[in-house]
């Protein structure tokens, strides 16, 4: 469902990604890892479309569309949605409406009519109970005042309500203790389906423990250096990047 | 996103820039006794109320337009202005709403004012003030029973002498500034509310404003007393067509509370600002004051303020009761080539008494605006206290936002305390939203509100709607 070939791209004139390649296909669960610097959060923020990062070259493709053509808006419409590492805070807007919002210009751009409001309150409901969080988060300003677990939860439950094709998380492990870190792992496992894929950006093997992923990509210098299973996941534990990196150089 | 898109987006064009085709009876421009006293006798005023305009009129010229506002404007020629200007139509004030000129009629439907239906269905009396005259007044007939009189100021003059002559000018003296001092001389229509000791009126008092012929100013004036333990909640709107000359608009507006009445004052203004070049556009010079005269009385402004070229306007409360209470909620928004100097004055004279300020703005394109506040705690004011928050959001890079924020405490038992933000448009807000599929458009509303809810939730339920929907307009973009 997702074709990113040969993608360059700069920040701030310096080049972070130098012709990363990478297909994912639907009911995968990729996990790209690598060291601090290689360029990690950079894809998906390209694949996003955040501002700031120039492709200077090669393409991204979700379902055929030339992703990088579209509007920010147009992509999580079609079904690309991204869990930020760091949330940002909104005041004054509070989550409930967030969502709603969200989900109701998803729906419209797809064509159907806005969710009916206590089918709504129901879906959010149990989606809530599902995250191991209070309804009193509804009623909250958006991620104003959160821990850094509430946050990403608040993430993970985006996901649960908006229910994308292609869930792209940005290291959503970092910051969470162990029990934060099931909840986390729980819901994206929830996600998992035959229609949908899941590309996870991270540090730390930690999370694959929890969230089993097809396949591991391990990024060098703005590239795809090696891909494996899950296997590949616990040898970079247990090794670190270094040896990678060296073979990369070689 | 760019700046410039940015700076597309909160683009938008006035939508109340219509003029209406009626027959006006418009005096020449220029000012000076005769048409002070023309404009008293249109009015069928008694003698003492000329000799009132005549002398406020030699104070004014003795005065100087004030120079400290954080504005630039080129200097305003009192004798281009014309200042009077009436709809034609039979001598007698029309009795009821199918006597009114349906144009006029139609003119409010287009600001989304339908009078009759609007006020039937929200129990909204309004009084409709169209240039210089009022129109018409709704629901007089039940306000009466209540014994709440809601009429023009030019019909107070006329039948209730004695209150006027009572109340006028003693919040905000002939004196008190250039634009109040024109005002007192020049001013043609405007609101008269009197609620009478213990009631509490039994609905939303509203009056629209509304400029419509070319080269004239309006100066309305509008007095709103509250008898002991009285309460009214009143709002006004403001609108304005489109012309390519600036037209000035310098109201006054004193309210008097005396002890344990509550007044609630709220603005909707959206006067045409001018367009993106600067061109045009409403100078709105006004001095708006509440007098809590009683113990315990409180006196509550919120104002919405999205309109107008030029804004020099402090809603302010003078604290002379025991325990009472000042609040000043604002949302002040800024686009194109705007200017706002806008902001209260507290002033704390009596025992423990307590304001609350919290001012909102938001400037946008080319804009520039400015807070400035005063809140002055007098030898007397034992245990006065003062909250002030004030925000400013920026959208772009291109519009200004300060903060003068003025204090002056004259006594040790008196607690201040004062936040204040700066904060841009997050390009992150924007960035989070939209890529959970709401459009630019719809998360720039959806960031702008959550920032005001805090004043939003001060107006009254109706109004609250409308407020949120105009803040929209104003931020409606050219995307897509």
């Amino acid at each position: 469902m997702l074709e990113v070939k040969d993608l360059y791209v700069k920040v701030e004139g310096k080049e972070i990604l130098k012709g990363l390649t990478l297909t994912i296909n639907a009911g995968e669960v990729h996990a790209i890892m690598g060291p601090n610097g290689a360029g990690k959060s950079t894809l998906s923020a390209v694949i996003a479309g955040k501002e700031g990062y120039e492709v200077t070259s090669g393409s991204v493709t979700f379902e055929g569309r030339d992703v990088l053509e579209m509007e920010i808006e147009e992509r999580a419409q079609a079904g690309l949605l991204l869990g930020f590492q760091y949330p940002v805070e909104i005041p004054g807007v509070k989550n409930i409406y967030l969502l709603k919002a969200a989900l109701n210009a998803q729906r419209q751009a797809r064509g159907e009519g806005e969710m009916p409001a206590p089918e709504f309150l129901k879906l959010v409901k149990e989606r809530l109970a599902q995250m191991k969080m209070d309804a009193s988060f509804l009623q909250r300003a958006v991620n104003e005042g959160f821990s850094g677990g509430e946050k990403k939860r608040n993430e993970i439950l985006q996901m649960l309500v908006l229910q994308p094709k292609l869930a792209m998380l940005d290291e959503i492990d970092s910051g969470l203790d162990i029990d934060a870190m099931r909840v986390v792992a729980d819901g994206v496992n929830s996600l998992r389906g035959e229609e949908r894929g899941i590309l996870l950006v991270t540090h730390y093997q930690r999370l694959l423990d929890y969230i089993v992923p097809d396949r591991v990509h391990v990024l060098v210098d703005g590239r795809i250096a090696k891909s494996g299973d899950a296997e590949l996941a616990r040898e970079l534990e247990s090794r670190g990047y270094d040896w990678v990196v060296e073979e990369t150089a070689a | 996103m760019a700046s410039q898109e940015m700076e597309q987006l909160v683009r938008r064009e006035y939508k109340e820039g219509f003029v209406t085709d009626i027959e006006s009876e418009t005096v020449p421009p220029g000012l000076d006794e005769s048409v002070i006293a023309f404009i008293s006798n249109k009015k069928g005023e008694p003698e003492w109320m000329l000799e009132w305009r005549i002398k406020a009129y030699h104070q004014w010229l003795k005065m100087t337009p004030p120079s400290w506002a954080h504005l630039d404007y080129p200097p305003i020629d009192y004798q281009a202005i014309s200042y009077y200007s009436a709809p034609k139509r039979p001598e007698d004030r029309p009795q009821s709403l199918d006597e009114v000129d349906p144009k006029l009629l139609e003119t409010y439907e287009k600001l989304g004012i339908p009078l009759h239906e609007r006020a039937a269905l929200a129990g909204v009396a309004v009084d409709a003030v169209f240039d210089s005259v009022s129109v018409t007044t709704t629901f007089k007939h039940k306000l009466h029973e209540a014994g709440v009189i809601f009429c023009s100021i030019s019909e107070a003059i006329r039948d209730y002498p004695e209150l006027i002559k009572q109340y006028l000018g003693t919040v905000v003296p002939v004196a008190d500034n250039y634009f109040a001092a024109l005002n007192s001389a020049v001013f043609t229509d405007g609101s008269f509310v009197f609620v009478p000791k213990g009631v509490t009126c039994p609905m939303e008092l509203s009056t629209y404003f509304r400029i419509n012929a070319a080269n004239t100013g309006q100066f309305e004036r509008t007095l709103i007393i509250c008898e002991e333990g009285a309460q009214v909640s009143y709002l006004e709107g403001c609108t304005a067509p489109m012309r390519d000359e600036n037209q000035l608009h310098a109201a006054v507006v004193e309210l008097v509370a005396l002890d344990d009445a509550y007044i609630k004052y709220s603005t909707v203004q959206n006067w045409y600002p001018g367009d993106e070049n600067g061109k045009g556009g409403i100078y709105n010079f006004v001095t708006k004051r509440g007098d809590c005269r009683g113990d315990r009385s409180r006196i509550s402004w919120t104002q919405v303020e999205t309109g107008s070229a030029i804004t020099w306007k402090y809603p302010s409360c003078v604290l002379r009761g025991k325990d009472s209470i000042g609040e000043f909620y604002s949302v002040a928004v800024t686009n194109g080539r705007q200017q706002a100097d806008t902001g209260t004055k507290m002033i704390h004279i009596g025992e423990g008494t307590r304001s609350y300020i919290v001012s909102k703005g938001i400037s946008a394109g080319r804009s520039n605006q400015s807070y400035r506040g005063l809140v002055k705690i007098g030898p007397r004011a034992k245990g006065a206290r003062n909250f002030t928050q004030c925000d400013s959001l920026l959208i772009g890079d291109q519009c200004g936002a300060h903060t003068f924020p003025y204090q002056e405490i004259g006594n040790s038992t008196a607690t201040i305390e004062h936040e204040a933000t700066t904060s841009k448009i997050g390009e992150d807000q924007l960035f989070y939203c939209q890529s959970r599929g709401i459009s630019e458009e719809d998360a720039v509303s959806m960031i702008v509100n959550g920032f005001c809810k805090d004043v939003f939730q001060e107006l009254p339920m109706e109004f609250a709607v409308e407020a949120e929907a105009l803040l929209n307009v104003t931020l409606e973009g050219a995307v897509g």
